[in-house]
């Protein structure tokens, strides 16, 4: 049987990419910030899965505002880097897992949540930074000569992505639940894998008008603090909170109840009985301000 | 009835919902278009020419041409979609949002490295924080008016 085993959160900034490909990262400003990062890269070399359920979100890239899915699972057998404007990031194309991710759409669409299915979607920094910063070479390869990226990802990876871009996006509550909903459908699939699930975009930032710029530690991480000890809490939080607390791109932290709700403290059956297993293990959490205009939060959960 | 817009009340900021969205649509079209290196080569080339093969309102058209962000914003423009222009031009996303505060370059990656901008006084509009109207333009921006 195939089950989830953790949950990473991390921003997604595109600057980290950036400075990642143009070879910066032992650079003053970026140090600090990719140091925070080199635990992770061998935590996922000794907790290597078999699929990552990447949850992220589109930045105007593939879905223009001709469509605006709220929620859609790349189902495709692999999935290009995006040409954002400056060119496509110079990282590995992403090899998906078609028949695991048409399991959970048919699943979680059985259980209410009514996804859109994407077959063809190219990638854009949402997803290839979280990626970079966790399979990347580390601080010290990068020192003794190593490319920062890596020649191919470590394994599959199913795209998710969720309109936070045109406002109502979903709610904490609705997110927080479709985890739920994924784990029962990742429980009911009988090839033994071991998968994660990745929560990305925020901390705090604000990218547009006099107030950008923006950024609220103290938030962030009470953020983060109930995010790990009462996320069902942190998802009745209203998205005015977020906005008007950690700035209109903040917002992008709904993503992260998604991959919360799917951690075995807080699962339920289908029938809505709990079946609450052991609190999930902080393996690491990291906190660094800022990387351009954000703030970077991080988080690994062992179930 | 009305549609709730609690977030009407946030200073310096404006959330892109279907209202921006509809305003927007063939301005935020227009910069999708971008992510193609051959339209990228002919808006560069007649910047003015290639803006008229869109839909767009003459404001649009006048406030992509001055690179105003904020005006851009107001006629329904998105950040991300707005990012192509940058990108189109070279700008960092640091160097598009900086340009909306009125600092100069140097000033706004100074604030970030400080810590960014503080929520304090800012999170209503009445309040007296550096993202108050009542306070623009901030930074060097401000002397020269």
């Amino acid at each position: 049987m195939a089950k989830i085993t953790a949950s990473v959160y991390t921003s997604h900034v595109p600057a980290i990419g950036a400075a990642m490909d143009m070879g910066k990262t032992q650079e003053t400003y970026w140090q600090p910030l990719f140091k925070g990062y080199d635990y992770s890269k061998q935590w996922l070399k000794d907790n290597k899965p078999d699929v990552i359920f990447l949850v992220y979100n589109d930045h105007a890239t593939a879905f223009s505002l001709e469509m605006i899915p709220t929620f859609a699972i790349g189902t495709a057998a692999e999935f290009q880097p995006a040409d954002e404007g400056w060119g496509p990031r110079p990282v590995p194309k992403v090899i998906g897992h078609p028949d695991l991710a048409s399991h959970i759409a048919q699943s979680v669409i059985q259980d209410d949540f009514d996804l859109t299915i994407v077959n063809k979607m190219a990638v854009d920094h949402g997803l290839t930074v979280p990626l970079s910063l966790m399979c990347g070479a580390s601080m010290p390869e990068i020192a003794a000569g190593a490319k920062a990226a890596p020649v191919a990802w470590p394994c599959p990876v199913i795209p998710f992505a969720v309109n936070v871009v045109q406002y109502p996006v979903p709610s904490g509550r609705r997110c927080f639940e479709l985890g739920q909903a994924i784990r029962r459908a990742v429980d009911s699939y009988d090839p033994d894998l071991n998968v994660h699930i990745w929560g990305t975009g925020g901390m705090s930032h604000q990218l547009q008008g006099p107030r950008a710029g923006l950024i609220n530690k103290a938030w962030d991480n009470a953020f983060l603090d109930q995010l790990i000890a009462d996320p069902e809490g942190l998802s009745k939080k209203p998205h005015i909170e977020y906005v008007r607390e950690a700035g209109s791109e903040g917002i992008e932290l709904v993503m992260w109840l998604i991959a919360r709700g799917a951690m075995a403290d807080v699962a339920e059956n289908p029938k809505g009985v709990a079946q609450h297993g052991m609190a999930p293990k902080v393996a690491h959490r990291f906190f660094h301000v800022p990387a351009s205009n954000t703030a970077v939060g991080h988080l690994i959960l062992e179930a | 009835m009305a549609l709730d817009k609690p977030y009407l009340d946030v200073p310096g900021t404006i959330i892109f919902d279907a209202e921006q969205s509809r305003k927007g649509y063939w301005l935020n079209q227009f910069c999708m278009s971008l992510m193609k290196a051959e339209n990228r080569a002919r808006f560069k080339a007649d910047e003015r020419a290639y803006l008229d093969e869109w839909a767009m309102s003459e404001e649009q058209k006048q406030a992509v041409l001055a690179r105003d962000l904020n005006w851009c914003m107001r006629t329904g423009g998105n950040i991300y979609f707005l990012a192509k222009i940058g990108a189109t031009d070279g700008l960092s996303f640091q160097q598009m949002a900086g340009s909306m505060t009125g600092m100069t370059e140097e000033e706004y990656r100074h604030m970030m490295i400080n810590g960014g901008r503080s929520a304090e006084g800012n999170r209503f509009i009445g309040e007296n924080g550096d993202a108050q109207a009542q306070n623009q333009p901030q930074g060097s921006g401000k002397k020269a008016h």
